[in-house]
């Protein structure tokens, strides 16, 4: 066989099933099985990356049957771009975090077996390869499920702690509702495609129907529901933050960064691919819904003072994010406006890249400080710059990346994104130009938000002085973990800074997907200017703005240099008071207080001062002590009803159980009877 | 004056009553909100006199005037007055909160200008566009007495309201009759002094003009 | 030609680096003046960083590279800023390297470091001038986006050069939507660039400062820096503002000789905006730091009257 990218990633997924499968053989030898394991990890996934890349790159399409499955019902798969840019997305992080993994995993204390951490790591990987590579419904729903539960057991990783087991448990039960809800769109689709049999549920023969409006809306918002839950859209969004922190740190670098994204490819695939033609107001409830997810997750996430689950709350906002270039792509497309559809299109994929590097730099610098502090609660932290002066380098890169600032990758596509809101006077329907810039108002305060909130996370964890109560001895991460970040981090940057090359290489999606293409006018001016409508309408170059700020940096210094700097080391400057401590400084609940108050009605806050102890005075309290509680607006509007309500009916159902003998066999009595009456 | 300026001048003013009507909504100063008021009338008088110019309907220059010596001179001298005699001068409060409010204002004036549309296409008058700000002016008036407590505010913003209704008619179908127009000035003279009469009642009997003080003249059960 | 281009891209950046000092300078003569004060004259900003550059840097103990690398940035960027932004033409080989808002990004990322700098020396104050920094950025930027986007949806392009070009060929005509944007932005430029009444530039008081408390630790030449890069994003603000509003004066594409002329407009220009500047700081009090989001909603309505004006009446 002629090697080509489908081998390629038959090869990467077999590797990594086989590494699940082998490793229980290294009995006892736990550093061993860990190196190996994680080295084959790293090396299935860059199979996996090279063949998204090439497949991207030559534009190929190659399908394939596989001889397992049901009878009659084999495994379809397909390599098309589209698959190739999300294998690219998942390889490449899965790379980076399956190097980290090998630095990470060794630190877990001794007594705790991480076997199962391996085996379940690698299938979480190859089921996530094998949803991009499914070309059917029931190949792709095995796969969905695969991940799923190997993605369950990472989370219970931990299971000892009751809260693990709760959020494992909340993660299974969203994750089933939502796949429960893709199992019934496909089933809409391939009934349709093929009434009375059973091929229709390869993804070819959906393709190929003529889906009836109210039947395709029907599956269109089955499948944005099923998918919108595993992506952790606003309001389905509470499992992310409770399920994402408390998996091992490669593990919630893997879930944030790319698990996420397979839902963004089923949105992507089922929309624009299996149904292809829909109605302008899908795309604007997916804007809206786009822009909700990330104005509330960026706030949310301020309000948290866990490191881990700040970073879960930003995921929900950068899911946010893509789905406004998404969604903007399908109000395009349903107008017929081709080059401006390919223009939201490459934004909203261009972000789903960022965040995956980006979000997995962060996740593995958070799993570095826990790894070395032994602490997830920023209030505890502080000043670690001084003693991990790696990962907090690179923790600061992916905190400018996500926070869209120039020259880094995220800006490019919140930049891009901000071009697509501004075309909106080509739409014909006034109301639509009217409303869709306001859009781009939530988008920027989104950016500025996330820029507040990880001056927060990098300031209260890295800055200042160590706030904890215990001093644990704090070391710099080992090697492996310094290449995983330090990969991602130059990814960032080099995605920040040649996002022409990226664009033109990626540019086969758009053109496949919403029939047209932007690199004619985004590369017209070579690979240094990003021009993505005309050079009289906009034009970036991140190259020019980082070398130039690095140039005016390096000019100011040396020329400042010149003579022998002055610079004398003193005490802070503590106004005369003389007694500064540690306890003194910002913390992350101080820092974020004035845009709690500001945004407050967005939150259910309690906030109380206690005296402790109690003193014969309440002028002259000895100590303070203040409790807040930020809890989601949306348990308490959707989901406790939701809860009430399974409740209330189990325990009618529940009446049904007597303890009686006589009463169970006259159900089945009353069973037979009825069904003898009814099914004759 | 050519049409094309005159379209510019229009949509100009028009703009300054939106502006002014924002302003109110916002204003948190009783005084601040009749000199708001004292502006939009103004601005009012303007564009109508304005249109009547380029339509050459010369009975909106006395409408015109008549919206100048009535809501720019008579009214605010009179709210003035009021204010004077019953001596309030403080802050007025706002029931649900400025942010808020401004975005829900916002939010009418995407509403009245979807809601216009279809007149818009098929006018070909040039004040046509204003038709949305003038639809917006009268819902933001109707905002503004919903969000205030105070008895006063609610009068200037019924007072707005119906600045808007006369913009809507001017840039609907250049004006309403003459006759029409004479007696809700009419009408709006008389309105005002009842309220002013109205005020000092409420004022004696609650001895505050707080609007939530009236839900204690419900009986309680 | 290529000479010119790399002639006039060294002239704005000097001229930026000399009149941004010049220009702080001038606000405060016109304070003084309308405060009945005697002034320290025009040039007292440059002796202030003469006197700071000789200076030497008092460093904290445990401050960390982050400290010593932000004056540096935050120069950078106001510089890099400068060479985009059309101040004197419009013919600079480097704007299409950035449209309107990656320099508002620019700003963003100077604004990222300077309060990390605040945090990091790990006291109370350089922390509540971070987290208000923080707070008042995230209610601006929106605001300053939405009336920016005005400007560039009424001449369909993001690129300040671009703008400029297509409001001086096209000819001047007053739009209410464009009134509104003017008006937001001078809103958020006030609040962006710390002035009254949202920050106070000439306070040290502990619970009214906000810029000055995040940079409350630098001294000798970061401090010199960080204090130049303030004066040039003042004078950067007023440059948007007048490209983006005003821009008439300005050297358009392949207009060398007019340059002599665009200078005269850019000190007269100035010399306005700082009179507006001082009537506008001597107008109002600073306010409470919990009244600033109504200030700056304020202006985001603005803005959004704006795009709406756009859109119901152009």
């Amino acid at each position: 066989m002629m090697l080509q990218p489908l081998s390629l990633a038959a090869c990467a997924i077999v590797l990594l099933l086989l590494t699940a499968g082998s490793a229980s053989l290294y009995r006892g030898n736990r550093r061993l099985m860990i190196m190996f394991s994680f080295a084959l990890a790293s090396v299935a996934s860059l199979l996996a990356t090279i063949a998204g890349i090439w497949t991207v790159g030559s534009e190929m399409t190659v399908k394939g049957i596989l001889p397992i499955g049901l009878p009659d019902l084999p495994f379809h798969v397909r390599f098309d771009p589209l698959a190739g840019y999300f294998f690219t997305i998942i390889g490449l992080l899965a790379l980076f975090v399956s190097v980290y993994s090998i630095g990470y995993v060794q630190g877990i204390p001794a007594n705790r077996p991480v076997t199962s951490l391996i085996i379940f790591y690698c299938l979480f990987l190859a089921g996530m390869f094998m949803v991009i590579l499914a070309d059917d419904a029931l190949f792709f729903l095995v796969a969905w499920e695969v991940m799923a539960g190997a993605s369950y057991f990472l989370v219970l990783f931990e299971h000892e702690r009751q809260e693990n087991r709760k959020a494992a448990f909340l993660y299974l039960v969203v994750a089933h509702i939502g796949a429960i809800a893709i199992l019934l769109a496909f089933g809409v689709l391939a009934g349709i495609a093929t009434p009375g049999s059973f091929s229709g549920y390869t993804f070819d023969a959906m393709r190929g129907a003529e889906i009836p409006d109210l039947w395709a809306t029907v599956a269109f918002f089955l499948v944005f529901f099923g998918f919108a839950a595993k992506a952790g859209v606003v309001p389905l969004h509470v499992w992310l933050p409770e399920a994402h922190p408390v998996a091992p740190s490669n593990v919630s670098a893997l879930m944030s960064g790319v698990m996420l994204k397979t839902a963004i490819y089923g949105i992507v695939r089922v929309t624009f691919d299996l149904i292809h033609t829909f109605p302008w107001w899908w795309g604007a409830i997916v804007l809206t819904l786009g822009l909700i997810s990330a104005v509330m997750g960026v706030l949310y996430a301020l309000m948290q003072h866990d490191l881990k689950r700040l970073l879960a709350y930003h995921s929900v906002e950068n899911i946010g994010i893509i789905l406004i270039g998404i969604g903007l792509a399908m109000i395009f497309t349903s107008f017929e406006l081709p080059m401006l559809a390919a223009l939201a299109f490459i934004a909203g994929l261009y972000h789903t890249m960022n965040h995956a590097i980006f979000k997995g730099l962060l996740f593995m610098g958070a799993g570095s400080v826990l790894h070395a502090t032994g602490e997830r609660n920023m209030e505890e932290m502080g000043g670690l710059i001084h003693r991990m002066p790696w990962t907090s380098a690179l923790f600061l890169i992916g905190c400018v990346a996500i926070s869209a600032l120039p020259p880094l990758n995220g800006f490019v596509s919140e930049w891009l994104t901000f071009q697509a809101f501004l075309l909106s006077p080509s739409l014909p329907a006034p109301i639509m130009q009217l409303l869709i810039p306001m859009g781009a108002a939530m988008l920027a305060l989104t950016g500025a938000l996330a820029a507040a909130c990880f001056v927060k996370a990098f300031g209260v964890t890295f800055l200042g002085h160590w706030r904890g109560h215990h001093h644990p001895h704090v070391h710099e991460a080992d090697w492996p973990m310094r290449i995983g970040m330090l990969s991602a981090a130059l990814t960032c940057v080099c995605l920040g800074i040649f996002p022409v090359v990226y664009i033109n290489w990626m540019d086969i999606l758009a053109k496949q997907f919403v029939g047209s293409s932007i690199s004619s006018s985004a590369a017209a001016y070579g690979w240094l200017w990003l021009t993505p409508v005309s050079p009289e309408r906009a034009s970036y170059s991140g190259t020019t703005v980082f070398l130039g700020i690095l140039g005016v940096v390096v000019a100011v210094y040396l020329l400042l240099h010149v003579r022998p700097g002055a610079i004398r080391r003193v005490p802070i400057w503590d106004c005369g008071f003389e007694k500064l401590n540690a306890r003194m400084q910002y913390t992350a609940t101080s820092f974020s207080m004035p845009i709690r108050r500001i945004f407050g009605h967005l939150f259910s806050i309690r906030e109380e001062v206690s005296l402790a102890p109690q003193t014969a005075h309440k002028a002259f309290p000895k100590r303070l002590q203040y409790h807040l509680r930020v809890v989601d607006r949306v348990w308490n509007w959707m989901y406790r009803p939701v809860v009430d309500v399974c409740f209330w009916l189990s325990r009618q159902v529940g009446r049904l159980q007597q303890g009686r003998i006589q009463a169970y066999l006259i159900y089945s009595f009353v069973t037979i009877l009825v069904l003898l009456v009814f099914a004759s | 004056m050519d049409m094309m300026t005159a379209a510019h001048i229009n949509s100009l003013l028009a703009a300054m009553v939106l502006l002014t009507a924002f302003g109110m909504l916002v204003q948190k100063r009783i005084y601040g909100l009749i000199h708001l008021f004292t502006w939009q009338g103004l601005f009012l008088s303007l564009n109508t006199a304005v249109v009547g110019y380029v339509a050459s309907q010369h009975h909106l220059y006395i409408s015109s005037v008549l919206t100048l010596a009535l809501k720019v001179i008579a009214l605010p001298y009179i709210l003035h007055v009021l204010i004077h005699r019953l001596k309030i001068h403080k802050e007025v409060e706002t029931v649900v909160n400025i942010p808020t409010t401004m975005l829900i204002g916002l939010a009418l004036v995407v509403l009245s200008y979807h809601l216009t549309s279809p007149i818009r296409e098929l006018s070909t008058l040039i004040t046509r566009s204003t038709l949305a700000i003038a639809l917006a002016t009268v819902m933001i008036g109707l905002l503004m007495m919903i969000t205030r407590r105070h008895a006063v505010t609610q009068i200037i913003g019924f007072l707005a309201m119906e600045n808007g209704l006369f913009f809507a008619a001017t840039s609907a179908t250049y004006g309403m009759p003459l006759v029409v127009e004479l007696g809700v000035a009419l009408d709006m003279l008389i309105a005002a002094f009842i309220f002013g009469i109205f005020f000092f009642h409420i004022h004696t009997t609650f001895d505050s003009l707080d609007v939530e003080q009236m839900a204690r003249l419900k009986e309680d059960e | 030609m290529s000479f010119y281009y790399l002639f006039v891209e060294l002239l704005q950046v000097v001229l930026l680096l000399a009149l941004a000092p010049v220009f702080l300078g001038w606000v405060r003569m016109v304070k003084c003046w309308a405060q009945g004060r005697t002034s320290a004259g025009l040039f007292q900003p440059y002796r202030d960083l003469a006197k700071l550059f000789a200076k030497e840097v008092l460093l904290a103990e445990n401050a960390s590279w982050i400290f010593r690398f932000t004056p540096y940035l935050v120069f950078g960027t106001a510089v890099l800023a400068g060479a985009i932004v059309p101040i004197i033409t419009v013919d600079l080989p480097l704007s299409p390297s950035a449209d309107v808002i990656v320099i508002i990004g620019l700003f963003a990322i100077a604004r990222f470091f300077t309060a990390l700098a605040g945090m990091d020396i790990g006291t109370a104050f350089g922390g509540m001038g971070s987290s208000r920094e923080m707070m008042i950025a995230s209610l601006a930027e929106p605001a300053m986006l939405m009336a920016i986007f005005t400007v560039s949806l009424a001449n369909k392009s993001t690129s300040l050069s671009q703008i400029v070009q297509v409001i001086c060929t096209t000819g001047a005509s007053i739009k209410p939507s464009l009134a509104f944007a003017l008006l937001a932005f001078v809103l958020i430029a006030l609040a962006e660039t710390g002035r009254v009444p949202v920050d106070n530039p000439a306070t040290h008081l502990e619970l009214t400062m906000i810029h000055e408390a995040m940079i409350l630790e630098y001294s000798g030449r970061h401090l010199a820096l960080i204090e130049w890069a303030s004066a040039m994003k003042l004078f950067l603000f007023v440059s948007i503002g007048i490209a983006a509003f005003a821009p008439w004066g300005i050297a358009l594409a392949n207009e060398m000789l007019s340059l002599p002329l665009a200078l005269l407009f850019l000190v007269l220009k100035f010399a306005v905006a700082g009179v507006g500047i001082v009537l506008i700081e001597t107008g109002l009090a600073k306010m409470r730091i919990f009244r600033v989001p109504e200030f700056l909603g304020a202006a985001f309505m603005l803005a959004t009257l704006g795009m709406l004006s756009f859109f119901i009446l152009d």
